[in-house]
């Protein structure tokens, strides 16, 4: 048992996916050329007013109530006021004093024990423009290119509450955070493409004492196992350092994914951001009604949905857990359950195959080619016993890369099962004429001798007999010789 | 209260402004005449007033989530002090 | 006939009539300007061919009969605050000193759609921060009835052309009474309109919560078109109001009895120089005349409007012109570093009274100071409306000086930031409580004219009229010209 405990919490930023930006008409779409979305409103040009994106609110109200959160019936923005490239008006809109909503929590387990992590806030927010550096890095870069096509993006911030103890429960917090994102539609929450950024504040304290200690605040981590390798390198970096006798400084650290280090930035000197209302654009009142209904409106969250599976339809809880991770996931599964209902079986594929395959190629669920209904005539064909769940495998495989029908892949590649006694009498007969030493070791007692003899009558038929059914023949034969 | 030229100093950083030394000493002597004057606001009880934000009510006042032209690129960087690559360069950052 | 000393509502009038064209009257106006303009130093810019390019289309259009607005063909001013597409927009600032803005204000789109001509730019203080024009980046401009004295600000440039006959009418903008005091300076009239009913998208911010832009004529009756033509609701402007507007120039109508008028007593008080004193008494004399009903009213929070209004101005200053940072449009100064570029730019691009503006908003929204002024200043905005309200249930609209004294002289408050501020002590309350308020000429002083200011309710800018009408029609006092032909 460590001597020290860490004290984590997580500052996850998330856009919301309107079509729209928060303050003005210009498209949100990623991946368009520099500054081809902006207009006068988002460059910050002298005159230009804003009006606030509804789809915005209902989203982040979304979001909030998702989270367990208690939503503001009055609440506004103000403007954080700080001078960077990037910020085009010299200031960002955000909600500082009353967030849209505050006081909530998500559940999250990690190793089998269940957390609460509390939600201190979220509120909405404008991403500012993105900075390309003209170097390797920010360090390096003799000039910086700014593009304001993000400049505006409607962004939920999250905060947590400090009670994240480890690198393990914040990947957790964030993969449980994510999906309730996903799930509520609130937002792609896709890391790569900067849809779903977070930042940790970390500090370490002697076991049992309750005082904080000095924290450090860590950026610029690309995936949520970046986020726990970055964090349990922390901690035992704050740890040795105060082992040492030294002390922590408050500074702001960047996490180096290739050599697996946080590297100092800056120190924290605690801007003043003379934070104050943003009169130019209106206040939001919610009414208890309105939010009752947007509550009511709600999808299946995960948790609900992983308990569904386990009782409907008798999942272990840690296949359900998983499934229900990922909503894409989930609806993977009651597809391929509604054309073919054996739930474990299915799940079997889904925790086996599919994610073996979508973790070694690195890819999204939409991105694989197999469907649902593709899946759900696999397992018939296993089923009917066509194909052995071996030759399935690789059936499955040629879905994933391909696409294709899995009773075409069958045909084409002569993959069709031979259980037929007859056909396999002529074969099993050669082989165990072939074979006198192992016959004779099986009449002797050493039972294990058969599996040779099945292997040869797979190699003879090139795999297509039914090794069941081979098994069976060859006992009988060999008990009548 | 009143303020002094390392004050000024500060808020000419925080305002990214750059005061020559005259400067900074003018500056303090006029801000402090202007601060004692707004500082006579201090004589009036206001524990029960509320802030006044808005002086006319403004509330929800939304746009729907529909996407609009917005400048062309051209436009875009038409006033721009130095453009490159499509954007807006600006020098080193750190 | 002196064309450039008719009405809006004259010259229309004319040109229905086909007495004159639209082109003949650009160049009348350009004439004008071309011989008075090196005194008056009203104008930034001026738009002489595009501006008889329009004057041709105007008239183009009636030679076939189409049906017109009145305002169409007429010249006008616009601020150099308020944004024109493709024509450099400065706010008198040599931070903006090149800046085109992609597209028009809302207001200037309102007034092309009725035909009016954009003549050129007006020149102001820098940011609309002042009350003289003379700091403005450029130029001070001169007041016409007296060249050693200032026009007032901020819009002193408009104020100064539609007085000179350099323009028909001019948009300017009111943040502390930068319309109504120099409008009552060069002895003309200006309309700040209730906060919200005139859009703001394209007005460059100064101090946002108190911007309003509105217009400077020479009559009632011309105002009444301008606010038809530039009032009504912005979708693209969150403050924008959604209240209806009524028909001005129908809704014009010569008579007060019964109207009740309330004196505040506070800014009789307020050191109110004794000519000014004796013009207001005559005012209110003429108004008892014609029926109204004057009472004595008091508005006990006055004395603290300057120091609430000047906190909130600066405070809303220092984060609007955040955005001037030499990375998407104006002056850059270059440097090694972003930091530095930040610096020098922003030195060298702001005036110092903008600077000094910024520095005391900075002030006043930090950590340290931000209760003690910023809150404070908001809760005595709270009681400088409440004021307000209190009265509304004595009277329908209030008289009060437009300025405690007459045109000042150049120079004599340049270097004192407060003294300038503290001149617009008569016009700042109504700016703090988002209310309509109407300045007009009421005779001369020692020469220079006296300005009446007019306070109504949100949204009453027809009882303003009204008043301002009836004392139109029954004295001689609200129609001045000055004689620059004299030197």
């Amino acid at each position: 048992m460590s001597r020290y405990e860490a004290v984590i919490g997580l500052e996850v930023h998330v856009e919301l996916k309107t079509a729209t930006k928060l303050f003005c008409g210009c498209s949100t779409e990623f991946g368009k050329e520099p500054n081809t979305q902006v207009c006068p409103v988002c460059l910050g040009l002298p005159g230009s007013t804003g009006v606030l994106n509804k789809r915005a609110v209902e989203l982040a109200v979304k979001a909030g109530l998702a989270l367990n959160c208690e939503i503001g019936t009055h609440t506004w923005f103000d403007r954080k006021n700080y001078f960077y490239p990037d910020l085009p008006k010299g200031f960002q809109i955000s909600q500082i004093f009353r967030p849209i909503a505050h006081n909530g929590y998500l559940d999250i387990e990690v190793n089998g024990q269940e957390k609460r992590i509390h939600i201190t806030r979220a509120h909405i927010e404008e991403d500012p423009g993105k900075l390309i550096h003209t170097g390797e890095s920010i360090t390096t870069s003799f000039a910086s290119y700014v593009d304001y096509n993000r400049s505006g993006i409607p962004l939920i911030e999250i905060v947590s509450e400090p009670e994240i103890r480890s690198g393990e429960e914040a990947k957790a917090y964030l993969e449980k955070l994510k999906s309730i994102l996903e799930y509520t539609g609130v937002s792609d929450v896709k890391m790569e493409q900067g849809s779903l950024r977070c930042d940790a504040n970390i500090s370490v304290r002697p076991a049992g004492t309750t005082t904080f200690g000095t924290k450090t605040e860590i950026k610029n981590m690309n995936s949520f196992r970046a986020v726990q390798r970055a964090i349990e390198y922390e901690i035992d970096r704050q740890i040795e350092l105060l082992e040492d006798g030294g002390t922590i400084i408050a500074e702001t650290r960047g996490w180096d994914e290739n050599k697996g280090i946080t590297v100092s930035m800056r120190s924290k000197e605690d801007p003043d951001y003379r934070s104050f209302l943003e009169h130019e654009i209106s206040d939001i009142k919610l009414t208890p009604e309105w939010i009752e209904e947007v509550r009511a409106a709600l999808p299946e969250l995960p948790d609900a949905r992983k308990e569904r599976l386990v009782k409907e339809h008798g999942l272990p809880a840690y296949d359900a857990g998983i499934i229900t991770g990922s909503l894409a996931l989930a609806e993977f599964f009651d597809a391929v359950y509604e054309k073919y209902p054996d739930a474990k079986t299915i799940s079997n594929w889904i925790m086996g195959e599919l994610l073996r395959l979508l973790n070694a190629r690195n890819l999204e669920l939409s991105q694989a080619k197999i469907t649902p209904e593709g899946l759900a005539k696999l397992l018939e064909l296993i089923k009917k016993g066509t194909i052995s769940n071996k030759m399935g495998k690789e059936v499955f495989e040629l879905m994933f890369e391909e696409g294709n029908d899995p009773e075409q892949i069958v045909k084409e590649r002569g993959m069709v099962q031979i259980s037929d006694e007859e056909q396999l009498a002529q074969i099993l007969t050669e082989v165990i004429a072939q074979n006198p030493k192992s016959v004779a070791d099986f009449q002797s007692g050493k039972k294990q001798a058969i599996g040779f003899l099945v292997g040869q009558v797979m190699k003879a038929t090139k795999g297509q007999a039914n090794p069941g059914v081979v098994n069976t023949m060859l006992r009988n034969m060999l008990a009548e010789k | 209260m009143r303020i002094k030229a390392e004050d000024v100093e500060k808020l000419a950083l925080m305002s990214r402004l750059e005061l020559t030394e005259e400067e900074k000493a003018a500056y303090t002597e006029s801000l402090n005449a202007s601060l004692d004057y707004m500082h006579s606001l201090t004589k009036l009880v206001t524990d029960t007033v509320e802030p006044a934000v808005h002086v006319l009510p403004m509330v929800n006042v939304f746009r729907e989530d529909r996407v609009e032209i917005g400048l062309d690129h051209k436009q875009a960087l038409a006033n721009a002090p130095e453009a490159e690559a499509g954007s807006f360069k600006v020098p080193r950052i750190v | 006939m002196q064309l450039y000393t008719l009405t809006v509502h004259q010259l229309s009038e004319l040109m229905a009539q086909k007495k004159i064209s639209s082109v003949e009257l650009i160049n009348a106006y350009l004439e004008r300007s071309s011989k008075i303009e090196h005194k008056i130093q009203a104008f930034i810019t001026h738009t002489k061919e595009e501006a008889l390019a329009q004057a041709r289309i105007v008239d183009a259009k009636r030679m076939q009969g189409e049906e017109l607005s009145p305002l169409a063909g007429i010249p006008v001013a616009i601020n150099d605050n308020i944004c024109t597409a493709g024509l450099k927009t400065t706010c008198a600032s040599n931070i903006l000193n090149s800046y085109i803005p992609p597209a028009d204000a809302t207001v200037v789109t309102r007034l092309k759609n009725a035909g009016s001509i954009l003549i050129g730019k007006t020149n102001m203080d820098e940011f609309g921060m002042g009350s003289s024009t003379e700091y403005s980046a450029f130029t001070p401009t001169k007041n016409p009835y007296a060249l050693e004295a200032v026009p007032g600000g901020s819009s002193g440039g408009s104020a100064a052309a539609v007085a000179a006959g350099e323009a028909a009418f001019a948009l300017g903008s009111d943040t502390a009474g930068d319309i109504r005091q120099p409008a009552a300076f060069c002895g003309v009239l200006g309309l700040k309109p209730t906060y919200g009913y005139v859009p703001r998208t394209g007005l460059i911010s100064y101090a946002s919560s108190l911007d309003q832009i509105g217009p400077l004529a020479r009559d009632i009756t011309d105002l009444a078109l301008i606010l038809n033509a530039i009032l009504g609701h912005d979708p693209k402007d969150s403050t924008s109001a959604t209240v209806d507007v009524p028909d001005f120039k129908a809704g014009l109508v010569n008579d007060v009895k019964g109207l009740r008028i309330g004196l505040p007593k506070e800014y009789m008080e307020a050191g109110v120089e004794g000519k000014v004193a004796a013009k207001i008494q005559e005012a209110v004399k003429q108004l008892e005349d014609m029926g109204a009903i004057c009472v004595e009213v008091s508005l006990p929070h006055t004395e603290y409007a300057v120091a609430a209004h000047y906190i909130i101005s600066c405070a809303e200053a220092s984060s609007n012109l955040a955005r001037y940072d030499g990375v998407r449009y104006g002056l850059r100064v270059e440097a090694e570093d972003v930091l530095s570029m930040f610096m020098q730019t922003r030195s060298q691009g702001f005036g110092d009274e903008v600077k000094r503006r910024v520095l005391l908003g900075t002030h006043v929204l930090s950590s340290a100071s931000y209760d003690e002024y910023y809150t404070q200043a908001l809760k005595v905005r709270t009681l400088n409306k409440q004021d307000f309200d209190q009265v509304w249930t004595q009277v329908d609209c209030l008289l009060t000086p437009a300025s405690l004294t007459t045109a000042f002289k150049i120079g004599e408050k340049a270097q004192d930031a407060l003294a300038m501020y503290l001149s617009n002590f008569c016009t700042i309350p109504v700016n703090l409580a988002g209310l309509p308020a109407l300045t007009l000429p009421f005779g001369l002083a020692d020469g220079m004219p006296v300005g009446l200011q007019l306070i109504a309710r949100h949204f009453d800018e027809q009882t303003l009229l009204r008043v301002g009408y009836s004392l139109e029609q029954n004295t001689d006092q609200t129609s001045l010209k000055p004689d620059l032909d004299r030197e």
